[in-house]
């Protein structure tokens, strides 16, 4: 038995050792010594302060958070088939993800853009890249939809995209793995011998109805091209791309892609391009490419296209710079104001930040000039450098702004997220991150004007962070309040897929705007039923077309009678005219198609071939009221 | 009171006929009574408008979900069509904006008594009436509807709020509702105000 006096002493200890500063837990403790709980709280009925789409990373998905509850509101579906709503599978959405590879249902999603407005969140469209099969996608923020998806022509990897220029006039999209262009059977080591080539595409956006459509390839060293993010205000008219391999190594890029002292950020002027294609110094070149197009309630229509107009930089001087930045750059940002460009040299000990304003001064004159690349000048380093923030961190990747002249760095190596100040260059906080931070966002913080209070952390890896759940642990973003002289970690939430980028959007941005329904009288689809009465089924020859309509609780017609081996297309419309009344539609084993969720004035259709003879139920999935259950019935298939 | 009804109105008293006539023609610009519905899966509320001559939903979709919400009941849909008294209250209206007009012409304090009993009259049935359809729809149920709760009717309040299964339904005047009320209340301070002139006369 202890002594009473000794227990005290034991007890004392303990309490002394929580105080102790210990790394792992650092973060664990400063959250128990604030009142960050009742910070991200969010009573029952009271709505969060910010929206935050978070990419699916491998997922190909886009989500919709809460911020600061970290509650989970949506899955956007965009480059991945999704089952629980039909997307991908039914007639109307399944050529969204058609391309000239056939039908690729998945994705590796990493950016998110926001579209913009004299620099501004304009709350219109989201953006997001598909990187495994160049694609682009426009989301629609009225119904958090994807409404159009392009294809990206002569690329592979379409990695440093979708960056919009300030009033979202262009999309950039840029090669990751440079390749053939145009592809060919070529011997692999020729990459080095200059064989291979990259492309940065200027995708227009049409500003009133936000269709995409090329514009523009420039063709470039075959580079591989990491990151983009567009200038602001006095740099309006330029993009920065980081690359990496300026080596042009063909194997073991571990090593060989690493050897060089410093690699570089491609500054380009998008409006001398756009004048140089208009003088006509651009090409006719190659390419197919597909257009996917999904208009409010009509099946989507998706539009092979051909050919782009391509543009060499030795054609169309005062368009490219490289700015060399140590080493192996992977991110590049834009600060608010527009006047300093940051690289994030993820093996570099140094973060550097590159001067708009002196790049102007510099970029004509020879004297800066160190040499030139297939037509692109090399500015010297030190020309255009504003600074560098001595040893911030290891391996620092991407950087977003406070507006208050704070820039926030995410380290992968030493994970955390450094916050160091523009101008001087101190390095004020390191903010510890769990695990192996990638992309970090601050709301409306690639716009000119950030929101400033709130910065998200997306981790790669969460050992320990959660219960365990196998092998595989859920990716994670930590949310930092950030308004205040010190930021402070808040709350750390596991995500869908890998977090890859985000873009947060004040919530009275878009909580207003939000489509609530379909009107019914306004369904153009050619085979909506806006009325119970006209349901009918119409037979031409062995297919089957069944006019449904779906309100609580029954469809119509609701006894189908088939034969094997017809084709039937449900075309299913919900005849409901009240927010959050979707209806679901579903058959008893159909093999190629899932579910539909149907919302309220939509008409979606399922297609079904009758299998052998028997009686198949279907029914409504979504439970819409009282009598969901009885929304069911059978359709009889007859040999 | 031969002489009361015959006695001329003053001039400010025919002028406030002239204002009741052309206020009443916003009667047939705007709604005369309003029902609210409000339940837990509508925490926005249902809305429910009689006009002179129509039912409306409060909003474009509100009408379209308060039958929903009815048939599980059993509850008749509510259309305009089915309810004959919408098809003839305009010329109501316009029989009584026609008598203000009139009495520009033959300015006697008996066409403001007239006026009286004619809004009287307007009123009461009206109200009787609305009492009767309300009766109706929430009596005469579909015996084959899937809820059916042993003596319960859905009558909606004639004035003031009511309570029915989770729902609770209000009915209350809309601004032409008010109108008509308020152009009553205007007749008989005419009235009361010729007779008080009509003694001072004789004083």
């Amino acid at each position: 038995m202890l002594k009473k006096s000794n227990l005290i002493l034991v007890t004392l200890g303990i309490t002394l050792m929580a105080f102790v500063p210990n790394c792992k837990k650092g973060a664990a403790t400063a959250t128990l010594a604030s009142d960050a709980a009742s910070r991200v709280y969010v009573a029952p009925g009271e709505k969060d302060e910010v929206y935050a789409f978070l990419s699916g990373g491998f997922s190909g998905q886009m989500s919709v958070y809460g911020i600061p509850s970290a509650r989970l509101f949506k899955i956007i579906p965009v480059f991945s088939v999704f089952p629980e709503n039909g997307y991908g599978f039914d007639e109307e959405t399944k050529d969204m993800l058609k391309t000239t590879h056939g039908y690729v249902p998945w994705d590796d999603s990493h950016h998110v853009e926001a579209s913009m407005t004299d620099g501004k969140q304009d709350g219109r469209w989201m953006f997001l890249n598909a990187n495994n099969t160049p694609r682009l996608a426009r989301i629609d923020l009225k119904s958090f939809e994807t409404k159009e998806i392009l294809e990206i022509p002569n690329t592979a990897g379409n990695h440093a995209s979708p960056f919009a220029t300030e009033n979202t006039e262009y999309l950039m999209a840029a090669t990751r793995f440079s390749v053939p262009v145009p592809q060919a059977s070529v011997a692999i080591d020729s990459f080095s011998k200059g064989g291979f080539k990259g492309t940065v595409t200027m995708v227009k956006v049409d500003k009133n109805t936000g269709r995409l459509s090329i514009e523009l390839q420039v063709l470039v060293p075959g580079f591989n091209y990491d990151l983009s993010h567009c200038g602001k205000k006095k740099s309006h008219d330029w993009c920065f791309f980081s690359s990496y391999n300026s080596e042009q190594a063909h194997k073991m890029l571990e090593v060989g892609a690493s050897k060089k002292d410093k690699d570089f950020i491609l500054a380009f002027n998008w409006v001398r391009a756009k004048e140089c294609k208009d003088q006509g110094k651009a090409y006719n070149f190659g390419g197919e490419y597909v257009n996917n197009f999904h208009d409010e309630n009509k099946p989507a229509v998706s539009t092979k296209l051909s050919g782009v107009k391509m543009l060499n930089p030795k054609d169309c001087p005062g368009m490219m710079y490289y700015m060399p930045t140590p080493k192996s750059p992977h991110g590049t940002d834009v600060d608010s104001t527009g006047e300093y460009i940051v690289g994030g040299g993820k093996l570099a000990s140094v973060i550097p930040v590159h001067s708009f304003s002196k790049m102007m001064e510099v970029k004509d004159k020879k004297e800066h000039h160190s040499t030139e690349i297939e037509g692109i000048p090399v500015l010297k380093y030190e020309s255009t450098l504003a600074g560098e923030v001595q040893k911030p961190c290891l391996g620092p990747l991407h950087t977003e702004f406070d507006g208050q002249g704070y820039a926030y760095t995410s380290c992968f190596v030493s994970s955390e997220v450094v916050k160091w100040k523009l101008g001087t260059w101190e390095v004020v906080q390191h903010l510890p991150a769990y695990y192996s931070v990638g992309h970090l966002s601050i709301v409306g913080g690639s716009s000119s004007e950030p929101y400033g209070k709130y910065l998200i952390a997306m981790n790669k890896i969460t050992k320990d962070r959660y219960l365990p759940v196998g092998m595989e642990l859920p990716q994670s973003a930590q949310l930092y309040d950030i308004s205040s002289g010190k930021a402070e970690l808040l709350s750390d939430f596991p995500t869908v897929g890998e977090p890859h980028y985000s873009q947060m959007i004040p919530a009275k941005l878009l909580m207003d705007k939000t489509a609530k329904l379909f009107p019914l009288e306004e369904n153009k689809h050619p085979y909506a039923t806006k009325n119970e009465n006209d349901a009918k089924i119409v037979r031409l020859g062995s297919t089957v077309h069944i006019y449904m309509t779906a309100i609580r609780s029954h469809f119509k017609p609701d006894i189908i009678e088939a034969r094997t081996g017809e084709t039937l297309y449900f075309h299913v419309t919900n005849l409901e005219q009240d927010y959050d009344i979707p209806h679901g539609f579903a058959i008893g084993g159909a093999p190629n198609m899932t579910n539909l969720l149907i919302m309220p004035g939509e008409t979606r259709t399922f297609k079904w071939v009758a299998p052998k003879p028997g009686v198949y139920p279907f029914y409504c999935t979504d439970f819409c009221s009282a009598l969901h259950q009885e929304m069911q019935q059978y359709i009889r298939v007859s040999p | 009171m031969k002489t009361l009804l015959f006695q001329t109105l003053s001039k400010r008293n025919r002028l406030l006929i002239l204002g009741v006539g052309l206020v009443l023609i916003l009667v047939y610009l705007i709604p005369i009574w309003s029902i609210s519905i409000s339940a837990p899966q509508y925490p926005e509320g249902l809305g429910m408008q009689i006009w002179i001559n129509k039912i409306t939903g409060a909003t474009p979709y509100d009408l379209k979900n308060i039958n929903l919400l009815n048939h599980y009941i059993g509850m008749q849909e509510i259309v305009s069509e089915s309810i004959p008294e919408l098809l003839f209250m305009p010329y109501v209206l316009a029989y009584l904006i026609f008598g203000a007009f009139i009495t520009e012409l033959y300015p006697k304090v008996g066409m403001a008594i007239l006026g009286i009993i004619n809004l009287v009259i307007v009123g009461l049935v009206g109200l009787s009436d609305f009492w009767r359809w309300e009766y109706n729809y929430g009596h005469n149920l579909n015996p084959e509807a899937p809820i059916i709760v042993e003596g319960m009717a859905y009558q909606p309040p004639l004035l003031g709020c009511k309570e029915m299964l989770n729902i609770t339904a209000c009915s209350y005047p809309s601004y032409g509702g008010m109108i008509l009320g308020l152009s009553l209340v205007v007749l008989v301070y005419i009235l009361w105000d010729e007779n008080r002139r009509k003694k001072s006369n004789v004083v």
